[in-house]
């Protein structure tokens, strides 16, 4: 974005440069041929002249119906799920300066699902428009929670985890109350709780579209302000830098996130993590990079994973949160260890 | 410039900080000495505005510093509070471009202003050659001068140091202190800093502020503090004190009890 100019300018090239460029145009590629894949991958196949003929000339055949009707939004809604749960992801651990934080992990997405769940069992006629509001409120709610119960003279690393922790198996007994006091009406809300977008259509996509619209935009605003905390509180401070109005912002902004991620998609963890996290070992953690970096990491992972859990599992379609928590298990263990032998050796 | 009025700051039930007056003169190098807990942390980050007094007030050019707005202080004021975060992964350059904050809008590239500030403030530490390293490639020495040149940037013309040679060799210590000096004579820059080496801080100020107790003990030229009294009163040591060019102490011995209660 604007940083890759001003490198130029100055003579001088950081020494990740070249890194970030090629990540950045790596993953544009990656994402488009991800589309292309997701687009033409499924129990049913056709030959691109069939595709383009059903889609551009409005032809009501086969291919027009299919790709149309199921794979096209599904995709876009995948598109964007990836591209808020990775930034959501991003500005958590940069503002709560800590590389796990994950709406999946410390509780955002469970908060935002609450809400939702509820919103869902128990007034199932408003839900359609209000959902994402009410999944906002929710995650909105739930990080601050965190955040202040965490919050000791700076936000330890240790207790937002530990929190988190708390705070989501609290919520995840509330969820499991309301499914039994509810029981008659589960059977609606779980293939959500396990995440997934297998039945979306064109009017989730038009639900979340706007939201997701603005939060992104909003997204291009939050680069500044992790840059400057990333220095810390008191030398942002001293920099002039409204530290706390950042943070509210930055807060208030994964928050909105995740909550557009989970009002359409349910509870689909890891991505939030995984991504930044992958992509901060590569390019570094200069929020003008890392954050263009996320959203088009998260949207590749998120299309990719759910173009497979859909075909390789033929018959059975595997919601996407299931599959991606499948890797995602694994891969959190991987970093913990990790770090823990990095401790061990310094 | 800085004047302290009337300040108290309770720090926690045992501890209270209280300054009546404290004036910081232009032009000049104060250091602030005292033993562990004497409360001369605290009284830097109080006149770094990192907190706020209980009571009283801390003018900068006779205006509270409640009343400035942050960017317009740290135009005029810069700190560098002990740095402990050695994961932060700024290169050097992109450091000390954060300390032209106060002076641009966010979505501002930097003007000419801004990277002839840039250069100075690295050529004056001797950064230059370091400023595409990233911080967490250099020793603490480098390092230090690196977050010492982001001050810089802020071409503020009072500098607050807290502590700026903790954990450095004596040869990155006698650099930092020759790079304050350079500062406060070539450039005119006023200093305040917390330093814990007393021979250092005579060395090397013009004047300095004794805390004991969270209260000013004695404040005045390094020949007036300098005294075998003032170590047993503050530190509870005897001392033998050699006069050069400026006093220097040797330490001898604790005295048993007094002093430190």
């Amino acid at each position: 974005m604007e940083g890759l100019s001003a490198q130029e300018s100055k003579g001088t090239t950081h020494p990740l440069f070249r890194k970030r460029v090629i990540v950045l145009i790596l993953l544009v590629l990656g994402l488009l041929g991800a589309v292309c894949y997701a687009v033409f991958a499924g129990p049913v196949s056709f030959t691109s002249t069939e595709l383009i003929d059903g889609v551009l000339h409005q032809q009501d055949n086969m291919a027009k119906r299919i790709v149309w009707d199921l794979r096209l939004p599904r995709i876009l809604i995948g598109l964007i799920v990836g591209i808020c749960l990775a930034l959501s992801g991003s500005i958590l651990q940069g503002v709560m300066r800590n590389p796990l934080s994950d709406p999946g992990i410390i509780g955002v997405s469970s908060g935002a699902g609450v809400i939702a769940t509820t919103m869902l069992i128990i007034f199932p006629t408003t839900a359609a428009t209000f959902l994402p509001i009410g999944a906002f409120v929710g995650a909105f709610g739930t990080t601050l929670l965190i955040y202040f119960l965490s919050w000791n003279q700076g936000a330890s690393s240790h207790r937002i985890i530990l929190v988190g922790v708390a705070i989501n198996a609290l919520i995840g007994a509330i969820l499991s109350s309301l499914m039994l006091l509810f029981s008659d009406r589960v059977q609606s809300v779980l293939p959500w709780l396990s995440g997934g977008i297998g039945g979306v259509g064109w009017s989730q996509f038009q639900m979340v579209v706007g939201y997701a619209l603005i939060a992104i935009v909003l997204s291009f605003f939050a680069a500044h302000h992790l840059r400057v905390l990333s220095l810390g509180d008191e030398v942002a401070k001293l920099l002039g830098h409204r530290v706390e109005r950042s943070r509210f912002f930055l807060i208030l902004l994964s928050s909105l996130l995740a909550a557009i991620a989970v009002s359409v998609s349910g509870l689909i963890g890891f991505v939030g993590l995984v991504i930044p996290h992958i992509l901060r070992m590569i390019i570094g953690n200069d929020a003008r990079y890392l954050l263009p970096a996320s959203a088009l990491g998260g949207a590749l992972l998120v299309t990719l994973a759910d173009a497979f859990a859909r075909t390789w599992f033929d018959p059975i379609e595997l919601p996407v949160g299931v599959f991606l928590s499948i890797l995602g298990g694994p891969f959190f263990l991987f970093i913990l260890l990790k770090g823990m032998r990095k401790n061990a050796t310094s | 410039m800085l004047l302290a009025k009337e300040i108290s700051y309770q720090h926690s039930q045992r501890f209270q900080l209280q300054v009546p007056h404290l004036q910081l003169k232009q032009g000049e190098i104060l250091s602030i000495i005292g033993p562990n807990g004497s409360g001369k942390s605290t009284l830097l980050r109080l006149l770094g505005r990192l907190w706020n007094p209980t009571s009283g007030q801390i003018l900068l050019d006779g205006v509270p510093l409640s009343q400035w707005d942050g960017c317009e202080i740290a135009k005029r004021l810069a700190m560098l509070p002990q740095v402990h975060d050695h994961s932060i992964e700024w290169t050097v350059r992109e450091l000390v471009e954060f300390g032209r904050h106060p002076h641009k809008t966010w979505y501002k590239r930097l003007s000419s202003e801004d990277e002839k500030v840039i250069r100075w403030a690295l050529e004056v530490t001797k950064m230059e050659d370091f400023q595409d390293r990233p911080l967490t490639a250099l020793s603490g020495g480098e390092r230090q001068r690196a977050w010492i040149a982001m001050t810089l940037a802020q071409s503020s013309n009072i500098l607050l140091l807290d502590e700026p040679t903790t954990y450095l060799d004596i040869a990155h210590q006698l650099e930092v202190m020759e790079l304050v000096k350079t500062l406060n004579q070539e450039f005119g820059l006023t200093v305040v800093m917390v330093l814990h080496d007393i021979n250092q801080a005579t060395l090397y100020s013009d004047r300095l502020v004794v805390m004991k107790n969270g209260r000013v003990h004695m404040d005045g030229s390094p020949e007036e503090v300098i005294q075998p009294s003032m170590f047993q009163d503050v530190f509870g040591i005897e001392v033998s004190i050699q006069h050069s060019d400026k006093p220097t102490f040797i330490p001898m011995r604790t005295c048993c009890d007094q002093g430190r209660k």
